[in-house]
């Protein structure tokens, strides 16, 4: 049959099950466009192509399946570039496809002409220059299958106009995908298994530390059949939660820069760290040098380039999560690790509960307690969207997330404005859902245009904005290490609760904690898209914290009731209160900072 | 990839003095392991911008390149590429990895401690008139190299060689004046009849752990 380009391109992607894409026509991908109108296809129009890639990849996290972002040459195509890097730090499987200038125009500077392969090849999957209307069903198929296996991340696609409106004779391609270059077969043998058993076995001191490839993997029931046979403690990353439920009884909680100070001493003081699907990123480790100086080390990874990356193992794992922890809960003996528990519980002691609690209610209003007073209020399945900064610090320890896909937050690029459009992904990816955005009120402002795309495909989100004044995590820096001088981090904020209505949306504005509640049962009963600007205390900080590039164990406590802040709320403009003492662990902080 | 790095002493390069110091960076306890010259040898796709995703994630890793050169095989369509870099083991193997990762990439083979030929072709142009010819043909002879061209003023010497062997005969042609020179870096193969296999049924992942010295 005679098709054009462009009509293969959907032909393609429907086969791939695609029914939903965000994008952004221009020029060079006006054929496409063209086509796409004869195909069963939901095209969410974006207000800035950076939209349009979060909104493909908070898709894929919500769901698993591919998410796909469609932009033009040129502008079009470089707006992708900080989403493209999100989900490739990120591991998130997208597929971006970007149009190109006629291949006879490339190299000559053509109007909206950019070397978008180039552009993005240190922070795709892989990515193709297609030119000819015979390559696009085939590089399609690879491109959603690359996206997809092994350890998932985005790829890209540019189309150039000539291949897109080319008429050629078309017979879908089914021949199996033959890509001899691209294993994702690489794994341990058994030598390497039974030195792992060994260990496990031995272990007196274990933590296991897990990751998002548990997600990836769909290893929730052997991560819990492992940790229950072994008796061994779960510590979680960011990208982690959900994974493993945080009301399971071995669940620690997170590690790292911000975790819980009792499961960064417990990794230093382990005798073997399990690490299943996580990286070793300089945010959970501290200093390296100092990281768990006693502890063997198993790494399970299905990408054998993180194997001793950051962290030197005892032993690599190579494989899917998922069926590496059968062979080892079939080859383990099992066993009770009662004084170990016990000790990690004697760690927590008031740590567990001081944080939040030592926040005092004065009818002021705390960050960390509209998120804890949230996690209450919403269901198992509720659906997180976090943008980047101190809110999805505080979500991370106050929202207690049971089930995978639950949390959706740029962790390895840390891109803020990401929350909005992500939730809009996600909210396609599970219609049925209870979806929040927490956002800063800085980061927010990144993406905020993305409301008129909820507007217009009148669509359901809950937005909590924890509106400080601030971009509040630099600001705690500046507090913490560049005495208080706040440069360019006091920020102005639109009244949302106007740029709300302006967009037919809803929305409210609560400042004291007796508040959250019915915000939160409004927010939930609106049909439409409701804007909760919540005004915390401008001041507050992300405790407790390891100063990057200290040891895990040197974390900065929240300092006693008698030294917090007053809880009165400041002009946001300059901050004239006096400044505080730092605590001694500030003060010894004189390291290079990351 | 870096001419001043070409030029140092065999000596320097086999030691290891761990001055490009990319490697302290990383784990402390590997920055102690020796550093030596490891040569892979990749079998990969020969398609457009594929050398350089190669050189690409080099630069990204910040993994410094000796050497690198690439070119046909006896399969059309796919390219042969030696590339030579100052590592420890640990981080080779994480260079090899890194290097499967690419998906133009069909195979790659750390053939350092493998007994391995090595050649490097040089051509070498010599200030040379009637009266010091003589003394650089005769210097040719002993290195094996062959004359390719003669001017009046000038001889072009082209050698086949090891590193060590070319660099022998640049440091005696030094005295009368190299006016200039061309290498193509090293290309490698290994001895015995065995090739390497470019599309293995099973690769092992092999990975750097605190195990390997």
């Amino acid at each position: 049959m005679k098709r054009r380009g462009a009509q293969i391109l959907w032909e393609a992607l429907t086969r791939e099950g695609v029914d939903t894409v965000f994008g952004y026509p221009g020029g060079a991908i006006l054929p496409a466009y063209d086509a796409m109108l004869d195909y069963d296809i939901h095209h969410v129009l974006v207000r800035h192509e950076q939209g349009a890639a979060h909104m493909a990849d908070g898709y894929a996290r919500a769901s698993g399946k591919v998410g796909v972002a469609i932009a033009t040459s040129g502008p079009g195509a470089t707006n992708l570039v900080t989403g493209i890097a999100t989900a490739m730090l990120d591991s998130s499987p997208i597929v971006c496809i970007t149009g190109q200038v006629p291949e006879a125009m490339i190299g000559k500077d053509a109007f909206q002409e950019v070397d978008v392969t180039g552009i993005t090849q240190p922070i795709t999957k892989h990515n193709y220059l297609v030119t000819r209307a015979e390559d696009i069903d085939r590089t399609v198929r690879e491109a959603f299958y690359i996206a997809r296996s092994g350890r998932p991340g985005p790829v890209l696609i540019d189309i150039t106009k000539n291949a897109q409106q080319a008429e050629i004779d078309y017979q879908p391609d089914e021949a199996p995908i033959r890509l001899p270059g691209y294993r994702t077969d690489l794994a341990a043998v058994a030598e390497e298994y039974e030195h792992a058993i060994e260990l496990i076995d031995r272990a007196e001191r274990p933590v296991i530390l897990a990751g998002q490839g548990v997600i990836h993997s769909v290893a929730g029931a052997e991560v819990l059949e492992f940790v229950e046979k072994s008796e061994m403690p779960v510590a979680m990353t960011l990208l982690g939660l959900g994974g493993f439920p945080a009301s399971h009884p071995l669940n620690l909680g997170m590690m790292g820069m911000h975790g819980e100070s009792w499961v960064n001493q417990a990794i230093q003081e382990a005798d073997l760290l399990l690490s299943f699907g996580m990286r070793f990123d300089d945010r959970v480790t501290g200093k390296l040098a100092a990281y768990a100086p006693r502890a063997r080390k198993i790494h399970i990874d299905i990408d054998p380039a993180e194997i001793s990356k950051n962290v030197a193992v005892d032993v690599g794992l190579v494989g899917d999560l998922k069926q590496v922890l059968r062979q080892l809960i079939a080859a383990m003996a099992g066993r009770k690790r009662p004084g170990w528990l016990d000790y990690i519980d004697g760690l927590k002691g008031h740590a567990a509960v001081r944080d939040i609690q030592r926040l005092p209610d004065t009818g002021h209003l705390w960050a960390a307690h509209v998120i804890h007073d949230l996690w209450r209020l919403t269901g198992r399945d509720t659906i997180v969207v976090t943008d980047v900064g101190q809110h999805q610090m505080w979500e991370a320890q106050y929202y207690k997330h049971d089930a995978p896909r639950t949390l959706i937050t740029s962790g390895g690029l840390g891109t803020m404005g990401f929350a909005l459009p992500a939730a809009i992904g996600a909210r396609f990816a599970r219609p049925e859902a209870e979806i929040w955005v927490i956002a800063g009120d800085g980061g927010f402002q990144m993406t905020a245009a993305e409301l008129s795309t909820c507007a217009q495909e009148g669509i359901k989100l809950n937005i909590a904005i924890i509106n400080n004044g601030y971009l509040g995590m630099v600001r705690q820096w500046q507090e913490f290490f560049y005495q208080r001088r706040y440069a360019a981090t006091p920020i102005l904020s639109p009244d949302y609760l106007k740029l709300a209505q302006a967009h037919g949306l809803d929305g409210m504005v609560v400042s004291s904690r007796a508040e959250v509640p019915r915000a939160v049962e409004m927010a939930r009963s609106s049909a439409a898209t409701m804007v909760v600007d919540f005004r915390v205390e401008q001041e507050d900080s992300v405790y407790p914290m390891v100063p990057a590039g200290a040891e895990l164990h040197e974390m900065i406590r929240r300092p006693e009731e008698s030294a917090l802040p007053s809880p009165v709320r400041q002009s946001k403009d300059r901050p004239d209160t006096p400044v505080r003492a730092p605590t001694s662990a500030i003060a010894e902080t004189g390291r290079d900072e990351l | 990839m870096q001419p001043e790095k070409q030029n140092r002493e065999q000596q320097h390069r086999h030691n290891g003095n761990g001055q490009s110091g990319h490697n302290g960076k990383r784990n402390g306890a590997r920055a102690a392991l020796r550093r030596e010259l490891h040569t892979f040898v990749a079998h990969v796709e020969d398609r457009p911008g594929v050398l350089n995703r190669v050189t690409s994630l080099f630069r990204r890793r910040a993994y410094n390149i000796d050497s690198l050169t690439v070119g046909r095989t006896e399969i059309a369509g796919i390219s042969r590429m030696t590339i030579v870099m100052e590592a420890d083991a640990a981080t080779a193997r994480l260079v090899e990895a890194n290097l499967y990762k690419l998906v133009n990439v069909l195979r790659v083979e750390d053939v350092t401690h493998e007994p391995t030929l090595l050649r490097d072709l040089s051509l070498i142009k010599v200030k040379a008139n009637a009266e010091i010819r003589p003394k650089v043909m005769q210097i040719a002879e002993v290195f094996r190299a062959r004359v390719v061209d003669v001017t009046t003023e000038s001889l072009v010497l082209e050698i086949t060689g090891t590193e060590d062997k070319i660099q022998g005969l640049i440091d005696v042609l030094q005295p009368f004046g190299i006016v200039e020179m061309v290498r193509t870096g090293i290309i490698a193969m290994t001895r015995g009849a065995d090739g390497i296999p470019i599309d293995p049924g099973f690769v092992h992942a092999r990975v750097p752990t605190n195990g390997d010295s």
